[in-house]
């Protein structure tokens, strides 16, 4: 297959990028998008030119690294996947595909396709975690837990951390990332101890990092790889009063 | 050589080894950790639980890792499960019997005592993840659920859909974080570790490179562990993912640690068919389908070309079955992958290139209900159907067995250090625990195992007597490692040549799956480790060799890649020279020479029962390395021919 690229180049933090166009013949309809990016480094690099920066590692969408914006949309048309599981047959022969990464604030570039999204760990940093120290853990099977909740606490546990819901967001709001994270702990017995004092520390570092808030487009939901359900936010806003509430009634 | 290649395994029964050696172990007691510095590279199953509970215990921990968060590493990527002798299907299992599996599926090619104590710390190891939240698959009792897995009779495998290594990773990059925000874990993202510094015979420190901005800088320590994984990607395709490396281990055998069995590579049964030039990597399908998929061929050579639903049963060669009846569709896994290429190789192989086998869903479609089966693999089944375009539930999957781990790695004593005091491997990176072959759902086990309930008895040991012996990094050796570094990425950046990095990877790739993968045999490894040299000359040729574009002062990811691949250029050589030298088969290690009249493998226990642990003695052919042996010590199990008839 023959394509048209539009790929965003960009020095690095503090420079100015622009979309650069580049062809690209010859590409096996099987190729993932990934891979045709890696023919055209190919090509690049033996004619002398510098090849496109972009993060990948796993390529089968399950450790999030990729970061790519395709024609518009985070991780680009093929929902859900990743943009590593995204392949060439998808797209029209003659096609112009427009490569960005994701345009977050509070993801600045770092070159070319690759962003910084360390914000997203310092979500985490703040109370994204249940305190058990190894060699205190109390025996598996002595709480039960409903499997219903069990499989809802999966359900939200298997985001990939990629960061395409701010990517998408109008506001380039962390909501879903954010609510991921606090459902996934406290839909579990396990996660009960700091339940409150988890989602308050959360919410204040996802505003501290200068993500936006949620307005209810969807577009974070649609896009997700893991096909993380936008309901978790609602369940994030609901933690959230409780806590305040609990919170301000000294509890 | 540093050090000796001393296991220093307790006496005393089996089963009382670790508990008497954990009682005889030195301590280094609470207010005295925070004055010990620890470099942990590499953030994984074993890396990120290592460097958690040692910051855990109030040591200061610096943890590095190549990816631009420690929540990426490839350990996210295993689907199928965590052993642990629970035994909570009452069906028979025991640490006896999980520990009797482990040795008899790596074709008792490993450590007895190494052994025993992984299948003892694996029920901790559930409860610890279960209290961090790793939400575990549960049956409507609310109790935790298991499945089967290749190798063993019994359920003891956890399991979290098909993404149990996420969710095991994830529990543990969660704990990271905690001491992050703790203030007692600096984590280093987007850094690799270029060499291991060495004061006075001790690992004392590394050198690094940070990747964003192509700064070189070196970090003394008091002891230096590696968590680095394994070194599948020397074959170009693995299911590993793109950026794993052989780089931290190869530059420690570089700088003395010996490096044991590395031929021992293990080719996973169930991977998508490998499908072009184009393609970057190979994609794993769990394991776990073998549960309820059938494996099968055509009984014709003819019939290989025709679709499978126009193949009628009687015309189908169920292969796995009629050749292991007892074990059927979940022989270990080295048998498995082997029997597809005999079929294969027989012309009776299906798909594009003929490189593939049917696994089959129907008759477990037909019993359970299409709903169960996507309950149980339904995220597997959609991504077979992303890559391949094809439905499962409908036309029968093809796979092929692929590069997936590799069991070789540093030699490590019982207390998981290498022979440089001070230097401690863990996880994949070490040879310890699974010999000639890994079964299934062991891997995230050891890396748990050996980072949140082994590391942080043993290190201490070490510590004792290190207190107040941390050097500056003024010291010479670091300024001498540094210049050496800065120096080979001149050496890159001066090549200046005219082929592609991934032309010579592929080359190399290719060379080794063939005479160095599935089956080897004298003439062909004799034949690679002609070829070796060559690429290697190939790639380093000035103005001829590979292209490496930009500074070393920068971002730069062709510079990145052009020094793992350079490393994985020697680290070939030493793995061919090492399946030379084992002239037997064991396990993964298929020598033709050495096989039974039913063509399984023939383990030479006369005089092959040992590690093999080498020991770097230069550059080239003229230096080949040295080396050393550890004998095997069988007290408890009675070596046997592997049969899973």
């Amino acid at each position: 297959m023959n394509f048209k690229l539009k790929i965003w180049r960009q020095k690095d933090r503090r420079s100015r990028g622009k979309l650069v166009k580049y062809d690209a013949p010859d590409i096996p309809a099987q190729a993932s998008l990934l891979e045709m990016l890696d023919i055209v480094n190919e090509r690049l690099l033996l004619r002398g030119e510098e090849p496109i920066a972009f993060d990948s590692d796993c390529r089968e969408g399950i450790c999030g690294t990729c970061s790519l914006t395709v024609n518009g949309e985070a991780h680009g048309p093929d929902h859900p996947g990743a943009a590593c599981e995204l392949y060439m047959r998808k797209f029209r022969d003659g096609e112009t595909i427009i490569v960005e990464p994701f345009r977050v604030k509070s993801f600045p570039v770092i070159k070319d396709l690759v962003v910084d999204r360390s914000a997203l760990d310092r979500i985490v940093q703040a109370g994204g975690f249940i305190s058990a120290r190894a060699g205190s853990a109390p025996e598996a099977n002595s709480i039960p837990i409903p499997k219903h909740y069990a499989d809802l606490s999966m359900e939200a546990a298997a985001c990939i951390g990629c960061g395409a819901c701010a990517a998408a967001c109008p506001n380039a709001s962390a909501m879903l990332f954010t609510a991921a994270k606090v459902s996934h702990l406290a839909l579990l017995p396990q996660g009960e101890p700091e339940r409150t004092k988890r989602v308050v520390s959360m919410v204040q570092a996802m505003d501290a990092e200068g993500f936006g808030n949620c307005t209810n487009t969807y577009e974070c939901e649609a896009v997700c790889p893991a096909e993380i359900s936008a309901s978790f936010i609602a369940k994030l806003n609901r933690e959230y009063s409780k806590a305040s509430l609990r919170r301000s009634a000294g509890e | 050589m540093t050090g000796n290649l001393e296991a220093r395994i307790p006496s005393g029964p089996l089963d009382r080894k670790w508990t008497s050696h954990k009682d005889h172990s030195r301590l280094v007691s609470p207010n005295n950790r925070r004055k010990f510095e620890i470099i942990v590279v590499g953030s994984g199953l074993a890396g990120g639980s290592a460097a958690a509970t040692l910051g855990e215990l109030g040591y200061r921990v610096k943890c590095f890792c190549y990816q631009d968060s420690p929540r990426r590493a490839h350990s996210i990527a295993a689907q199928g499960g965590i052993n642990a002798a629970k035994n909570y299907q009452n069906d028979g299992d025991s640490v006896y019997r999980l520990f009797y599996d482990t040795i008899k599926g790596g074709d008792f090619r490993s450590r007895e005592a190494n052994v025993y104590r992984l299948a003892e710390v694996s029920s901790n190891i559930i409860d610890q993840c279960v209290a961090q939240g790793v939400p575990f698959a549960r049956e409507y009792g609310g109790l935790l659920a298991n499945r089967s897995f290749g190798g063993a009779q019994v359920s003891r495998t956890f399991y979290a859909r098909g993404q149990t290594g996420q969710q095991l990773l994830l529990g543990c990059y969660q704990a990271l974080c905690r001491q992050m925000a703790a203030g007692t874990v600096q984590m280093f993202p987007q850094t690799e570790m270029l060499d291991v510094v060495l004061v006075d015979g001790h690992a004392k420190g590394i050198v690094t490179r940070n990747l964003r901005t192509g700064k070189v800088d070196n970090v003394a320590a008091d002891a230096v562990v590696l968590a680095t994984g394994g070194y599948g990607n020397v074959f170009y395709l693995s299911t590993n993912a793109r950026g794993c490396n052989v780089t931290a281990t190869y530059r420690a055998y570089k700088k003395g640690a010996l490096f044991a069995n590395p031929c021992f590579t293990q080719i996973h049964p169930t991977c998508i068919p490998h499908s072009g030039d184009y393609q970057s990597k190979l994609t794993l399908m769990s394991e776990s389908l073998r549960n309820d998929g059938r494996v099968w061929v055509p009984k014709r050579k003819e019939d290989a070309k025709k679709p499978p639903n126009e193949i009628p049963e009687k015309d189908r060669d169920y292969y796995l079955e009629r050749k292991y009846p007892s074990y059927g569709n979940l022989a270990a896994r080295d048998i498995s992958s082997r029997s597809a290429k005999e079929v294969c190789d027989e012309g009776r192989g299906v798909g594009p290139g003929g490189r593939g086998v049917y696994l089959d869903f129907a008759d477990a479609i037909k019993r359970l209900g299409e709903e169960t089966i996507r309950e149980r693999y339904g995220n597997l089944f959609e991504v077979y159907e992303k890559i391949t375009g094809e439905n499962a539930y409908q036309v029968p999957m093809r796979i092929y067995p692929a590069v997936h781990y590799t069991m070789g790695g540093l030699w490590v004593d019982y207390n998981l250090m290498s022979n440089i005091p001070g230097l401690f491997v863990i996880g994949e990176a070490n040879f310890s625990d699974h010999g000639a072959n890994r079964l299934g759902a062991s891997a995230l086990m050891q890396g748990l195992a050996d980072g949140y309930f082994i590391l942080p008895y043993t290190l201490p040991n070490y510590l004792a007597g290190q207190m107040g012996r941390r050097p500056s990094n003024d010291h010479a050796e670091f300024k001498k490692a540094e210049r050496d570094i800065r120096a080979k990425i001149d050496n890159l950046l001066k090549i200046n040549g005219k082929i592609s990095l991934d032309s010579i990877h592929r080359e190399l790739g290719a060379l080794l799956w063939d005479k160095c993968g599935m089956a080897r045999n004298k003439n062909g490894l004799e034949e690679a480790l002609r070829k070796i040299p060559d690429l290697r000359e190939r790639f380093w040729s000035r103005g001829r060799g590979i292209r490496v574009p930009g500074d070393g002062e920068d971002f730069n990811q062709a510079l990145e890649r052009a020094g793992r691949v350079a490393d994985f250029l020697e680290f070939a050589e030493l793995m061919c020279l090492d399946a030379l030298a084992r002239d037997e088969s064991c396990g993964a290690h298929f020598r033709e020479e050495h096989q039974t009249s039913e063509g399984e493998a023939l383990r030479d226990d006369e005089n092959f029962a040992d590690v093999y642990a080498w020991e770097f003695q230069g550059n080239g052919q003229i230096a080949r390395p040295r080396l050393h042996r550890e004998p095997l010590h069988f007290e408890t199990v009675h070596l046997a021919q592997r049969s899973y008839k």
